[in-house]
């Protein structure tokens, strides 16, 4: 279980979030959602340990995490995936899946890992992850990343963002996956598609926690401002 | 030969053993030369340095020219000359390894001209590297000359791979119709080291075209100076790309200069030095590595 005891985050006399309470379950899909700037980024990179909190606790399986950076935190199972995926000059694609896999990539798992997010393995793992490639192509070798990693807590800050029509349903088969891997996965998002796959609903207002619980209770009270539909229905 | 000259040649040439084919080994100012059917090394007789012909239409060979320096207080010079013949495709693995362990300073200048024929392709790879704990210079001044008749291409890959305190480094080229130019150069400085770079770069021909990519890495309180000038004289198309990561104290000086002297000459450069990016050292510790092996991650893969 992750569990955030009465985190609070300020930056001067600015309250960014204010005494949120959560626990997440394994096996569970969390969305988070809420306004622009309601906190939302803020609360999932305080759990990677990218920014600390000003006051609270952070527990995974009943540890506390307070004191641990990024690293110790990733060691522990947690993975992050960005909203704008990180370019780098000279580093490939194999590069990157070996850092993840944590040794050699055997060239079947690279090509499985680029085929869930529907890239072809010969054409990819010798890329080298720069402005060459789409930010379509970035995002979804981001996801094929962190599918890699095989972490137990996963992640995702806006998935959505930058993706192309084709790929949002296996990004939604991605969530799926992770679920059976009986993972826990955190997606702050705005889109419907992904909250209709939640399992729980977390929504963030003017840094506040409004409301948290299961899906089917949540969706029904959203505003639309916090979600939109897709244009395109039939992907 | 040594430990020491194993390790050198394997760092510089990828050698573990003789190579086949045409070479020339030199150390400490003595060479062994090798010649083929198809290419032949002649020693000079008026300077210290080696004439290279390769003959015309000569296909996929290698020539292997390593030189290693383990004698303090020894300055090499060395002039090496090479004739690509019409039609030659021929892949040129050169380099220098220092190793000094001494308090004078050790160096290498090598001076090589390429003339590059009609039709003709070379593949030329150039490793810089020293070792030893002596507290004397490591020092390697590199001097190349390609002269490039038409449709001839010329790929370069220099890479100074680390233990140099003082490299400068001159590039020269002329290039006729069609001819084609691609100069990849990666360097890495530490410590109080200087590499200094200058490429010069005469597009004369109709669609010749230039591609510059530089990469390099300052640690410490090190100094890397680039400068590159392209002219452009014909309808033509030149790039210089000039990338540099600092780490620490470091400095890197970058000027990209070019010259268009036809209103058909497309010239292109671009420059950009800074520190790792944040978001880059952050992405690698979500998948669980620390700060510093990030940044030797991205630093290798930078000048991979």
């Amino acid at each position: 279980m992750l569990e955030l005891k009465n985190i609070t985050y300020k930056v001067g006399h600015k309250t960014i979030l204010d005494d949120i309470n959560l626990k997440f379950e394994y096996g569970d899909i969390v969305a988070i959602t809420g306004h622009n700037g309601s906190g939302k980024s803020t609360l999932v990179k305080l759990i990677m340990g990218i920014i600390n909190q000003t006051s609270g606790d952070i527990y995974l399986n009943g540890q506390c995490i307070n004191k641990l950076n990024i690293t110790n935190r990733a060691k522990m199972g947690i993975g992050f995936t960005f909203q704008q995926p990180v370019k780098f000059k000279g580093l490939t694609v194999a590069n990157l899946l070996e850092t993840a896999v944590g040794g050699e990539l055997a060239i079947k798992c690279g090509c499985d890992y680029l085929s869930k997010v529907g890239l072809c393995a010969k054409d990819y793992l010798a890329r080298e992850l720069d402005s060459n490639l789409s930010g379509g192509e970035l995002k979804r070798i981001e996801l094929a990343i962190n599918l890699a990693e095989n972490k137990k807590i996963n992640i995702f800050d806006e998935p959505e963002a930058g993706i192309d029509i084709w790929s949002f349903g296996g990004l939604t088969d991605i969530f799926k996956e992770l679920k059976s891997r009986n993972g826990i996965t955190i997606i702050v998002t705005h889109q419907q598609k992904i909250l209709d796959i939640a399992d729980k609903i977390v929504v963030l207002n003017s840094s506040k926690l409004e409301k948290f619980g299961p899906a089917k209770e949540i969706l029904p009270t959203l505003h639309s401002f916090t979600c939109k539909k897709l244009e395109v229905e039939n992907d | 030969m040594t430990n020491i000259d194993k390790e050198l040649l394997s760092q510089i040439a990828d050698l573990h053993s003789t190579p086949e084919g045409a070479y020339s080994f030199r150390k400490n100012g003595e060479s062994q030369i090798n010649s083929t059917a198809e290419i032949e090394i002649v020693q000079k007789t008026d300077k210290k340095g080696i004439d290279i012909y390769v003959k015309p239409n000569v296909k996929g060979k290698s020539l292997h020219i390593p030189v290693i320096v383990t004698k303090g207080g020894l300055t090499d010079v060395v002039y090496n000359d090479f004739h690509i013949g019409d039609g030659a495709e021929v892949t040129i693995v050169a380099g220098c390894g220092l190793h000094n362990t001494t308090q004078e300073d050790s160096a290498h200048n090598g001076i090589h001209s390429f003339h590059l024929g009609k039709n003709s392709v070379v593949n030329y790879i150039e490793k810089h590297l020293a070792l030893g704990e002596g507290s004397g210079g490591k020092i390697l001044n590199p001097v190349t000359q390609i002269t490039m008749k038409t449709n001839s291409t010329f790929t370069m890959e220099t890479t100074q791979l680390g233990g140099v305190t003082s490299s400068d480094r001159v590039t020269k080229a002329k290039l006729a119709k069609n001819a084609k130019l691609v100069i990849k150069e990666k360097i890495l400085t530490t410590n109080t080291q200087t590499a200094n770079t200058k490429f010069y770069v005469d597009l004369v021909g109709e669609d010749s075209s230039v591609e510059v990519v530089s990469r390099s890495v300052a640690k410490d309180k090190s100094y890397q100076n680039f400068y590159s000038k392209v002219k452009g004289k014909n309808r033509c198309f030149g790039h210089v790309s000039c990338d540099g990561i600092l780490v620490d104290n470091a400095r890197i000086d970058s000027t990209p200069q070019i010259v268009c002297e036809n209103v058909e000459a497309t010239l292109v450069h671009e420059a950009a030095i800074g520190k790792i990016a944040g978001e880059q050292l952050t992405k690698l510790m979500t998948m669980g590595l620390t700060e510093q092996e990030a940044e030797d991650l991205i630093i290798k893969g930078f000048l991979k």
